[in-house]
């Protein structure tokens, strides 16, 4: 059974088309991505399902229900991750997440296991305002996820966090949907996609450019795959091995371009000449740029 | 019911952690009723500082009683240097110079300031009235005898206690509603609240409690020290202050509402309050009385909440009158609530644009 559902969803700001026709189906416990840059329509678009607005055009159904206009049956379901910065004033971290526990009629002792499974117990007693950018994200995500629900939303958990604490907050993130918990996902890094999601959107403009798991997006790209070794190849000896389209050098590296990695990594092996080897694949980071024909905007 | 506890813990911890407001609320308040009921109530009119040139025969020669009273109403120095106590008075460093000319007491005083000038020439003239009556032999016929119509204990912190706490209450109320409404809405917070299963009248529930829960500590310790420090008395239908204050708490808090869902960032809800609140403090008679003002500014401060919770709460703290006489302040507050609150829904955004 779909946990979302989105037919033709749509929604204008005045004359901007914030949402534009947006269709697809998110299954149960998957993990799921929508990727784009800023203003591409993703917040607005999450904003919707968790029915904070009403869509112009459209249908929605969350958990086999209409989340608009607010639905209380549903909320109890479902949890959101908004920013970092939705906090009750001046409180501790523990206060935090024992409000947020009330607010659903859950017990204390459950809000300071959440704490603890976010790796904050240490910081309990401390403000809010004094955590760190990403201590300040994971409590935001363990208030989302305190009632266990059965969705959770998370909107750019990782913006505004140095590469050390994306990378701590992936290893959090990506246990989310383990229990048959689905969790829906905006970012706009291509590498965080690539790592959490099952499938993704890639959506610029307020509408869906591909949907497709990561793996497939970049497969469908059909990208050259590039390989260095270290040492100077004879360049133009490189050209004729078999497989190879173009070669390249750089002070100590030959870079060797190819559609065919597999063949051209025996012939090198069979020259001995994979000293300090590297291939480099296509990302969802080409892939988006070879959709939007742009440099991707942080 | 454990959501609405949680959210007014919530908004009661972030209250008293919060020390500008505490300082805004309490202590700053507090200031002005010790400078008020303390300070300037005990300033009775000081003596006269008079200056004496040469012999004048109406004061040297007072009877033992008279000069009693006459010296503490006057300060007197003695001189015989008359430019030099002339000189004194224009400078202010004297009210009067005094001197005998033939049997006229001349007084040559300064028009700096009118009202001691004013006081210091009617008490001369009282003695020598009375000299005068000593003189002819006679039995006064009239005699004068001043009584004040209030409880003769009543003192000035009576009357400044009630204007304060309803200017501290106006401060904590209005403020409250406008940070906590824009602050909740800049920090996503409301939309939050929006997507927890926590009914709405839940959370306006607790901000209204809490409000008037903080309302409730700022009568206390007001009530408390004035009446331990500063000599207040209660009596009669004081309690009424009470509803009163809660009536007041609720239609200030529709003017913080209006200050927060017009603009646009927390600071601008808080000025936009505090540009409501303290001129609205100012006409309502918190600070001084408003006897004196001219009718339009009357007319002004009777469209104001805190001058009517103001004359209800001095009408039911001081006046001495029945509970009855707080019911048309009440009634006219909760109108006021109900206008404001209704307006600013109309102009309530969840979030700003």
């Amino acid at each position: 059974m779909a946990a979302i559902e989105v037919r033709d969803l749509a929604i204008a700001y005045g004359e901007v088309r914030a949402v534009d026709g947006v269709t697809f189906d998110i299954a149960e416990g998957e993990f799921f991505g929508i990727l784009g840059p800023n203003g591409a329509g993703k917040t607005t678009t999450l904003e919707l399902i968790e029915g904070l607005r009403r869509p112009d055009r459209g249908e929605i159904r969350l958990l086999g229900e209409n989340p608009w206009p607010r639905n209380p049956r549903l909320l109890p379901r479902i949890g959101v991750q908004l920013q970092a910065s939705a906090y009750f004033e001046r409180l501790t971290a523990r206060e935090q997440i024992r409000t947020f526990a009330a607010l659903y009629d859950v017990p204390v002792r459950r809000a300071d296991d959440w704490l603890e499974r976010v790796g904050l117990s240490d910081k309990a007693d401390a403000r809010t305002e004094d955590l760190s950018g990403g201590q300040a994200q994971r409590l935001a995500i363990a208030c989302a996820l305190v009632h266990e629900p059965e969705l959770v939303f998370l909107d750019e958990p990782t913006a505004a966090l140095d590469p050390q604490a994306r990378r701590n907050l992936w290893d959090l993130l990506s246990g989310l949907n383990e229990s048959g918990r689905t969790v829906v996902l905006t970012t706009h890094y291509m590498d965080e996609a690539e790592v959490l999601c099952d499938r993704v959107a890639i959506m610029d403009h307020g509408r869906i450019l591909e949907l497709d798991s990561p793996a497939a997006l970049v497969r469908g790209l059909d990208a050259p795959v590039h390989i260095s070794v270290r040492g100077r190849l004879d360049v133009a000896e490189a050209e004729t091995m078999p497989g190879v389209d173009a070669v390249s050098q750089d002070d100590g590296d030959t870079t060797l371009t190819t559609r065919a990695p597999a063949v051209v990594l025996t012939e090198l092996a069979a020259r001995d000449s994979l000293d300090g080897v590297r291939v480099h694949g296509a990302t969802l980071e080409d892939v988006f740029l070879q959709l939007t024909g742009r440099e991707y905007r942080a | 019911m454990t959501a609405f506890r949680a959210l007014s813990a919530a908004m009661a911890k972030g209250f008293v952690r919060d020390r500008a407001s505490v300082f805004f609320s309490v202590v700053f308040p507090l200031m002005f009723l010790f400078l008020f009921g303390g300070v300037f109530a005990d300033q009775g009119q000081s003596r006269g500082d008079l200056v004496q040139i040469g012999a004048v025969p109406l004061v040297d020669d007072l009877p033992a009683g008279a000069r009693d009273a006459f010296d503490q109403s006057f300060d007197v120095s003695r001189t015989t240097d008359r430019a030099h106590a002339l000189e004194e008075v224009r400078k202010g460093d004297a009210d009067a110079a005094i001197e005998m000319s033939g049997s006229t007491l001349v007084a040559h005083y300064t028009q700096t300031d009118q009202v001691k000038a004013a006081i210091t020439q009617g008490t001369l003239q009282a003695f020598v009235d009375a000299a005068n009556a000593a003189a002819a032999g006679a039995p006064p016929a009239f005699r004068f005898r001043a009584v004040r119509v209030e409880d003769e204990s009543l003192k000035t912190i009576q009357f400044v206690t009630p204007g304060l706490l309803g200017w501290a209450v106006a401060m904590s109320a209005a403020f409250g509603a406008a940070a906590t409404l824009q602050g909740w809405r800049q920090s996503k917070l409301l939309r939050r609240l929006q997507l927890s299963p926590v009914p709405t009248r839940s959370i306006v529930g607790a901000r209204i409690g809490v409000t008037i829960g903080i309302a409730m500590v700022q009568m206390a310790i007001f009530v408390g020290l004035g009446a331990a420090v500063l000599g207040l008395r209660l009596d009669g239908t004081w309690w009424m202050a009470v509803p009163l204050l809660v009536c007041g708490t609720l239609s200030f808090m529709s003017i913080g509402l209006l200050a927060g869902a017009v603009s646009k960032t927390t600071e601008g809800a808080v000025n936009m309050a505090n540009f409501v609140v303290l001129p609205m403090a100012f006409l309502s008679g918190s600070f001084f009385p408003l006897d004196g003002a001219p009718g339009w500014l009357q007319a002004v401060s009777r469209a104001l909440p805190l001058r009517h919770l103001n004359d209800g709460m001095l009408d039911v703290m001081v006046r001495g009158q029945g509970w009855t006489a707080a019911l048309a302040p009440m009634g006219i507050l909760l109108g006021f609530t109900l206008v404001l609150t209704a307006v600013a829904a109309r102009l309530f955004r969840w979030e700003n644009a």
